[in-house]
């Protein structure tokens, strides 16, 4: 456990531009505490790559300050490195070596030494599921054993804080459960704090004890996924006239219920209700009066979508299709 | 937990040893650089023999003249396995994953290119032996056969620290293929198919006099054609050192911007 030292990361006005493009990161303010799972979530381009490289020192912030463990990551690189474990992006791997070699050169690496080496491969292995597969190529291995091996690298020196960047984007939901479970693990069991970019409403929901919002590079919500979708506070009524004809009308109705929102689906209207306690049957009762006909009607519980929706006036899922992420440029080492 | 030092040469170690791994797991990496030399070899001895009827000409074997040029060639394809492993760990993001680490940068580049000088160590064996077993007498004898593995070495790693220099700049495997054939330039303006004072065209044998890789083959061939010759040797020891040291500065330079941390 590791809970008695400073585990913590800090940012303020965290700024990173880039030479052709706009402030890929605009001022971002976060606190992650010890042991925490910080769920940074966001569409494509939204800034939380950028974000992570600039924790794990690999890009200098244009602005502001970070310390991650306590370390400042400009001026203390090294010792931010020696306390913090990533799993970037993409699984960044060598298709012609096996899962074994990977982990004993990522360990050569970091100095671990022989038998110890050798010991800690076959727990990491044993860890994450790897065993049978750990001398295979990984050119063979899925997507899934992909990221449990990137998993694996990122914790053979025992780091503090693990980053995890879209960890289980493109997984089945198997893998991606499995990969749930082990990150925490690592956070409830090993005190590990972790923070984990996600576009998964749900992997943020499910895991992160806290959430972040961001868009555009700035954090536009923060709180417990509870807090966040208590704000929003009423369910949302979605309908789907029979006719499109009858799309006015039935707006007309719903809109005596609560506010005009956006709706998940074209050619429906979706209104926030006013109260808390759901009355959908007195929506379709006031339909039914309007002798209006539906082809669905649904209601749904606050759920982080529509804290995005609310703070952006967008839905997350597609948000990201609209601007591509600005590829970070490499920076000139400081040291 | 044993933390033992990460010295640069456990880094180094275990960095060649992978760089050799990759190449060894990789078939075609290994038998075009073995194979194409010994087959143009084989074109040029059979096709080029009459050379060795012009007077002057300094043997009566074209083979024994010709069998320097695998060993350049070899060398040249050590650019480009040493810049494309480079460059696919960058677009792959394994730089990444190790500039993470306690990894010197420095270790990165000297186990990349120890892995290169392992296949070139053994692309030399190969064509020595071929030589011999087609008939070529190395003047130089044994030590001189040595001699010729170790410049093979040298030139290997020169090449490869080129390559690894345009893939650390550019950051794209397409990029490093884009440059191999530039090198091949180089060796078809030399003095590998005639010597420089039999060329018979004054702006050829202008090129090949300026070009450094006609002193490479030349000191190679000495050692198969002549014995013992300390200023050709000299001046091919000195050029290749040359290319390793320029090419291992511009790499070095490239290095931080490539693996930037702070």
């Amino acid at each position: 456990m590791v809970q008695d030292r400073d585990n913590s990361i800090v940012a303020e006005g965290l700024v990173r531009e880039f030479k052709k493009g706009p402030r890929a990161v605009d001022g971002i303010d976060l606190r992650v505490d010890s042991g925490e799972i910080y769920g940074f979530l966001g569409p494509n381009g939204a800034g939380k790559s950028t974000t992570v490289l600039m924790l794990t020192t690999l890009l200098p912030p244009t602005a502001g300050t970070a310390r991650v463990a306590g370390y400042d990551v400009v001026k203390e690189g090294p010792k931010v490195r020696k306390a913090i474990g990533a799993a970037l992006q993409e699984a960044a791997l060598d298709p012609l070596l096996t899962g074994r070699e990977h982990l004993r050169l990522q360990m050569a690496m970091h100095g671990i030494g022989g038998e110890e080496r050798k010991r800690r491969a076959d727990e990491l292995l044993e860890r994450v599921g790897l065993t049978e597969a750990a001398d295979r190529k990984v050119n063979g291995y899925s997507g899934g054993m992909k990221r449990r091996l990137d998993l694996a690298l990122a914790l053979v020196h025992r780091p503090r804080i693990l980053f995890l960047d879209e960890p289980t984007t493109g997984l089945d939901p198997q893998s991606r459960a499995a990969l749930w479970e082990e990150v925490g693990r690592l956070a409830r069991q090993d005190g590990v704090t972790v923070f984990l970019t996600t576009q998964y409403l749900e992997e943020a929901d499910v895991l992160a004890d806290r959430v972040g919002i961001i868009d555009h590079g700035r954090i536009v919500a923060e709180g417990t996924p509870e807090q966040l979708k208590a704000e929003i506070g009423c369910s949302t009524v979605e309908a789907l006239p029979a006719t499109p004809e009858e799309l006015g009308a039935v707006t007309t109705v719903l809109e005596r219920f609560g506010t005009r929102t956006t709706g998940f689906s074209p050619g429906t209207v979706a209104v926030q209700l006013a109260t808390s306690d759901g009355n959908l049957a007195d929506i379709v009762r006031a339909l039914d009066a309007e002798d209006l006909r539906l082809a669905h009607l649904q209601i749904h519980e606050p759920t982080l979508d529509d804290v995005f929706l609310a703070k952006t006036g967008r839905h997350l899922e597609g948000a990201g299709e609209e601007e591509a992420e600005v590829e970070p440029e490499p920076a000139p080492a400081t040291a | 937990m044993t933390v033992v030092s990460s010295g640069l040469a456990v880094q180094v170690g275990y960095l060649a040893r992978r760089s050799v791994i990759r190449t060894l797991r990789q078939p075609a990496a290994v038998f075009f650089p073995l194979v194409f030399p010994v087959l143009l070899l084989a074109v040029n001895s059979g096709g080029l023999k009459a050379e060795t009827n012009l007077p002057g000409f300094p043997t009566d074997s074209f083979l024994a003249f010709a069998l320097a040029v695998p060993f350049i060639q070899g060398g040249l394809f050590a650019t480009g396995n040493a810049g494309i492993d480079v460059a696919k760990d960058i677009q792959t993001g394994f730089l990444n994953r190790l500039a993470l680490t306690p990894m010197r940068g420095v270790a990165l580049l000297l186990g990349e290119l120890g892995g290169v000088m392992g296949l070139a160590l053994i692309q030399a064996i190969f064509y020595l032996v071929i030589g011999l077993v087609f008939g070529v007498r190395l003047e130089s004898g044994i030590a001189g056969g040595l001699v010729m593995i170790a410049l093979a070495a040298v030139i290997a790693l020169g090449f490869a620290a080129f390559g690894a220099y345009a893939a650390l700049r550019t950051g794209s495997t397409e990029a490093v293929n884009g440059i191999f054939p530039v090198f091949f330039v180089f060796l078809f303006i030399s003095s590998m198919n005639i010597p420089r004072n039999l060329m018979g065209t004054d702006w050829f044998r202008w090129c090949a006099t300026a070009n450094p890789v006609s002193y490479l083959i030349e000191g190679m061939r000495s050692l198969i054609i002549t014995g013992w010759d300390g200023q050709a040797l000299g001046l091919a020891f000195g050029i290749g050192i040359g290319v390793i040291v320029v090419g291992f500065a511009l790499a070095a330079a490239a290095l931080p911007e490539r693996m930037a941390r702070t």
